[in-house]
């Protein structure tokens, strides 16, 4: 099992290389730089902050020493919010951005997984139909859709509830924004539970659990739900991915203060250091994700464990 | 797997399908004529400014039966204008898609062996990054109101899961006897491929271009809801939601009537996607 993990996280350096040089040069082959959009500066001036921030010097020279800085940890400075570094600016967004991930992410297993077993044990029952309808109308939806009807309705109709913004210390706020990203992901991870558990429950050594007489209840918590559990917990890969990105959207609807606002702003500012540290974290965070899916997975399943990579 | 197993897994709300596929086609035909003829059936323009209605909710006047933002500009108008542009890059990105999708998957499935394996782990691999992450930086960096980037941006990330599935079907094709006949026959690789290969797997190319349509509107949709996508005067029904989004405490039926148009369409597509796939698709069952 620790081989299984050391080989796997070794893997991940190569990838996060190949995404850093891959975005690094794209992030260049577009028009403008820093400073050719905004204020317009004085041709010397702007040759004068080139060189200053190593701009004029041979791209390749440029992603040599990024790549150096980052080996020491450091991220570079912003080149369009003075005086505040990449490393800064991150680190001030990153809790607001990982709490809200972690709450939509607890919100979805944590109503998911009943739900589906719910739905599995009465087949056809109320809350099996009613589950099809929620998960056709969550997973249609976007939540930049889903965020501002949720927000209408609980914040500025029934008034539970604010609609935006960020207080710290507050979790209220975080409630409606986790919500929304969190509906679709419980949507999924029901009805994969649902049909992974019904497929288990079919198998012959249920039958002969419950032929050996044990009852239903110890069935179920034995011998059915560990191994109904695996294609939720590869689920989990994927959903991380929708949770780094989904919580941009939600970030811009409910205007919480994290991460998700550098990426599009820096792109668009043609802030080079930011979008390369955005790429990093949600990089890394991805490929962290979807490793400890996988490491869950092996560690429920033992054949994963024993497979050549 | 026989129908009968699957009719377990089934509950009754799925077998219940066809009725809704029925209302789904209809309400997607519906779309498609607002959207064809319904700017023009108006007698206001989506960029005419109406300094005399600001803001009037729907029903109020006869004119903008509707209401208007807060320009003036009449929502009607507005909606289905924005409903077109929704659906044409929602069917053209689809289009990209498909081109790509359905070349990559019939190549690595034909030729098989070394190339059919690298083509299918540059799949994987993509199919681990965060898509519309890639797509919002390329329509910041490139695109910013250009359709046609926005096009190629949203278009080239939804062809992973079809190149798969046209992969592993033209696979199984590959073995079938007659595609054998039509090779003793005499035709060339690429012959087979057009006349044989590719009809066969037209079925499950129309299913999921079918359930690409609402991705590629939501895609779209999200580009523009973060002023990355079409630019005002201009609307999709992605700029009415953030711009009805920030005025919903004063006049919420600016998000509510383009909110209520884009889920019609989604669940429209996404019911009738899914039927399909039922139908046509027996790699699924």
């Amino acid at each position: 099992m620790l081989g299984y993990a050391l080989r796997r996280i070794a893997g991940i350096v190569p990838v996060l290389l190949i995404l850093l040089t891959v975005s690094f040069f794209v992030i260049r082959l577009a028009p403008g730089g820093p400073f050719a959009s905004g204020r317009a500066l004085p041709a010397r001036t702007r040759a004068e902050l080139e060189r200053l921030y190593g701009l004029n010097r041979p791209l390749l020279v440029q992603y040599g020493d990024y790549l150096r800085a980052l080996a020491h940890g450091n991220l570079g400075p912003s080149y369009s919010m003075r005086d505040e570094t990449v490393a800064g600016l991150i680190a001030s967004g990153l809790p607001v951005s990982a709490a809200l991930g972690l709450a939509a992410l607890a919100l979805a297993v944590l109503s998911g997984v009943p739900l589906g077993v719910r739905a599995a044990l009465r087949r056809d029952g109320a809350l099996d139909r009613s589950l099809a309808v929620f998960a056709a109308l969550t997973l249609a939806l976007p939540s930049f859709v889903t965020g501002p009807l949720l927000a209408l309705a609980f914040g500025l109709w029934l008034r539970w509830l604010p609609v935006a913004g960020w207080q710290p210390d507050t979790p209220r706020d975080l409630i409606l924004p986790a919500v929304t990203l969190a509906l679709p992901l419980s949507a999924s991870i029901a009805r994969l539970m649902r049909a992974s558990l019904l497929e288990v429950l079919g198998a012959s050594y249920i039958r002969t659990a419950r032929a050996r007489g044990l009852g239903r209840a110890r069935v179920l918590w034995r011998h059915a739900l560990r191994p109904a559990l695996v294609p939720v917990v590869s689920y989990l890969g994927p959903a991380a991915t929708y949770l780094v990105t989904g919580s941009l959207v939600v970030e811009t609807v409910f205007e919480l203060p994290g991460t998700g606002r550098y990426l599009v702003q820096g792109a668009i500012d043609r802030d080079y250091t930011l979008v390369m540290g955005m790429v990093l974290v949600y990089g890394t965070l991805t490929l962290l994700a979807n490793l400890a899916a996988d490491l869950i997975h092996a560690w429920l399943d033992p054949r994963v464990r024993h497979e050549p990579l | 797997m026989p129908g009968s197993t699957r009719a377990c897994v089934m509950n009754r709300s799925e077998r219940r399908r066809p009725r809704a596929m029925v209302l789904a086609a209809a309400l997607i035909a519906v779309l498609v004529l607002l959207a064809l003829f319904g700017p023009e059936a108006s007698p206001y323009s989506y960029s005419a400014l109406d300094w005399a209605h600001l803001s009037i909710p729907p029903g109020l006047t006869a004119e903008h039966w509707l209401g208007t933002d807060s320009l003036g500009r009449d929502l009607y108008v507005r909606t289905v204008y924005g409903l077109r542009l929704s659906l044409i890059i929602g069917v053209l990105a689809t289009a990209v898609s498909v081109l790509i999708g359905v070349a990559w998957g019939t190549l690595a499935g034909w030729v098989g062996g070394r190339l059919d394996a690298w083509m299918m782990r540059v799949v994987d691999v993509l199919y681990a990054l965060p898509y519309l992450f890639i797509v919002l930086i390329l329509a910041a960096l490139f695109g910013r109101g250009n359709l046609a980037v926005l096009l190629l941006a949203i278009g080239a990330v939804g062809w992973l899961t079809l190149a798969r599935v046209v992969r592993a079907q033209t696979l199984s094709l590959k073995r079938r006897e007659f595609i054998e006949a039509a090779r003793a026959a005499g035709l060339s690789g690429p012959q087979v491929l057009w006349r044989h290969v590719l009809p066969n797997l037209a079925g499950s190319i129309a299913v999921y271009a079918t359930l690409m349509v609402p991705q590629m509107i939501v895609y779209e949709s999200f580009l523009s809801f973060l002023g990355l996508g079409v630019e005002p005067p201009r609307a999709s029904l992605g700029s009415l939601i953030n711009a009805g989004a920030r005025q919903m405490l004063t006049a919420p039926w600016l998000l509510l009537v383009p909110a209520g148009v884009l889920i019609v369409l989604l669940l429209s597509f996404n019911i009738l996607g899914d039927g399909l796939r039922d139908v046509l698709d027996p790699t699924r069952r």
